[in-house]
């Protein structure tokens, strides 16, 4: 066993995504305090470009053309060797799609834990100690992996990019390809077709959530939103009820706004929402359930029906 | 094509959680338990898949001592098969899940397994990839809208990522797949049909080894200080309209000439 932390990066597009830096920085953090290595994992058809985006890191490569997008079969066939050769304490994930299955493939295959949902890692007495959101972020369990070495996947948000963003040259340490499963096939990326706004410019967003009941109190929300001179965004549920385009729906598997103003309406606040969110420069939630996790952060918060609070809103602003 | 899915409840989070003295476990006497959301979505996609290309769609529950009427919504709904799965006295973490289904599927047939891509209380990981390597089978995560392959072998199924953008895969069967959502709303099974069925519907059962689950130690559990961070604001809805205009107005952020 060592004190090394080994992270996964994640690229698409020939692109590094912001979570792999955010959790390049911890990594580094921790494996000062532990005496070890921070060491990027990087799978590509050509590694040189993506390990130039990195910069100042100790890279595995492993390159092969099979490799130039993810798959969940390929990466698990070639990262299970190297992991469990290399002994790392800890093996860093983002929590997307991409985390997931990689992070859970591997514990399933070589027997490493995992501690999913992770918002922040620590050291104690030279062990991993984790917090992990659970129960939709009403819970935060702080765990330990048996025999202190394990795998996490850290939620999008928990360290800032620029600790991982190090300027420098890459030393880049590669690595024959071990074995391959080609059981998951990449067919192609499908780019979202433009919406009629890009939520991400906006600096008001009325957003709205499951508290909106039904389709038709969509407009309430709409009127509300030009008072403001904002547009409306949505938490998924909206999105796949159809009652607003995916275009507008804010988290993780929708897009991550900073805008000045972030009304939530109606929105619980769940980890995945939240991803999307808490970096708004003013948060004004609004939800009858008091423990909804939105209000953890909100800067305003009230606990009200939205239909109710909407349109006397909506009156005062117009 | 033979559809499985898996299943479980969790607590409602209508209602309060509470954690216990131990402090590394909910109080859970009062809980009451709903079907994991995203399970209800895989047995949707499950269904409609059937629907289209022919097959059979069985459906899985760890036995945790009151997954009847779980088991016979599946049924309501239009699962051809519903069986649970070993004795548990407590809901297992997602390795010991994962072992139990996984002894399970060893003596049901499958050709795609649907679980929702993940449940509220899953802290040591999906139980899609974590299952998959126990069987040996691929797996994709977060996906949405599957297609059965004309010769029956391989599925297509899209990967979400942020911002919209999605990966499309071919995988090979068998493979299991986490589902994130359903091409439509899961559909409603009547109260009285569920009544019913708990009745009169054979919910078999078959093993499922308690495992020794996927090593991760609970130190313990808190409830996150929600109202530690917003100010809240009292009164009824004209009040508290009244002060988010305020609020708006003093930074900024009302359009110009709009009343405060």
């Amino acid at each position: 066993m060592s004190s090394d932390i080994l992270v996964l990066v994640e690229h698409r597009d020939g692109t590094v995504t912001e979570g792999t830096f955010e959790i390049l920085g911890r990594a580094r953090e921790l494996a000062s305090q532990a005496g070890g290595e921070a060491t990027a994992l990087l799978l590509a058809a050509d590694a040189g470009p993506l390990a130039d985006q990195l910069g100042d890191w100790s890279i595995i490569a492993i390159e092969d053309p099979g490799l130039a997008e993810f798959s969940p079969s390929a990466y698990q066939a070639a990262l299970a060797p190297i992991v469990t050769e290399r002994e790392p304490m800890l093996l860093l994930a983002t929590n997307s799609g991409v985390g997931m299955d990689v992070a859970g493939g591997l514990s399933g295959a070589i027997g490493l834990p995992l501690a999913a949902f992770a918002t922040s890692i620590t050291l104690a007495d030279g062990a991993p100690l984790v917090t992990c959101q659970s129960f939709a972020g009403k819970i935060e369990a702080r765990v330990r992996f048996r025999d202190d070495r394990g795998i996490c996947t850290v939620v999008a948000g928990a360290y800032p990019a620029g600790a991982g963003r190090v300027a420098g040259s890459p030393r880049v340490e590669r690595v024959p390809l071990p074995a391959v499963d080609q059981r998951v096939r990449f067919r192609g990326l499908v780019r979202p077709e433009a919406g009629d706004v890009d939520i991400t410019r906006e600096t008001v967003l009325v957003s709205v959530g499951r508290g909106i009941g039904e389709q038709d109190n969509i407009e309430l929300v709409e009127e509300l939103a030009a008072a403001l001179g904002g547009v409306v965004s949505s938490s998924r549920p909206i999105a796949d009820a159809g009652w607003l385009p995916r275009t507008r729906q804010v988290g993780k598997s929708g897009l991550r706004v900073k805008p000045k103003l972030y009304l939530a309406l109606g929105i619980s606040g769940a980890p995945e929402h939240l991803e999307g969110m808490r970096d708004a420069e003013l948060i004004v939630a609004v939800n009858t359930d008091p423990r909804a996790p939105i209000f953890g952060v909100a800067h305003y918060g009230a606990v009200a029906d939205i239909l109710d609070v909407v349109p006397a809103l909506t009156k005062r602003l117009g | 094509m033979e559809f499985v899915v898996l299943l479980k409840q969790v607590p409602d989070l209508a209602e309060e959680l509470e954690i216990d003295r131990s402090g590394t476990e909910l109080v859970r006497e009062w809980l009451s338990y709903v079907t994991s959301e995203w399970d209800e979505y895989a047995l949707e996609e499950a269904l409609q898949l059937r629907d289209l290309a022919g097959g059979t769609v069985t459906c899985l529950a760890l036995d945790t001592g009151a997954v009847d009427e779980l088991l016979a919504t599946c049924l309501a709904r239009g699962a051809d098969r519903v069986f649970k799965v070993g004795s548990f006295e407590r809901p297992p973490d997602t390795h010991a899940s994962a072992t139990a289904f996984a002894a399970a599927l060893r003596t049901v047939s499958h050709d795609l397994v649907l679980v929702g891509v993940q449940a509220i209380d899953d802290l040591d990981g999906q139980l899609g990839p974590v299952l998959a390597a126990e069987l040996g089978l691929p797996h994709v995560s977060v996906v949405t809208h599957i297609a059965a392959g004309a010769d029956g072998t391989t599925v297509t199924a899209n990967q979400e990522y942020a911002g919209g953008l999605v990966a499309e895969f071919e995988v090979d069967l068998p493979a299991v797949l986490g589902v994130q959502t359903s091409r439509e709303a899961p559909r409603y099974a009547p109260v009285s049909r569920v009544r019913q069925l708990m009745k009169t519907a054979t919910i078999e059962a078959l093993d499922g080894p308690v495992g020794p689950g996927g090593g991760l130690i609970v130190e313990s559990l808190s409830v996150p200080e929600t109202g530690g961070h917003a100010e809240m604001i009292d009164g009824d809805a004209a009040a508290i309209a009244t002060r988010i205009a305020a609020i708006l107005a003093e930074r900024g952020l009302v359009k110009t000439g709009a009343a405060s």
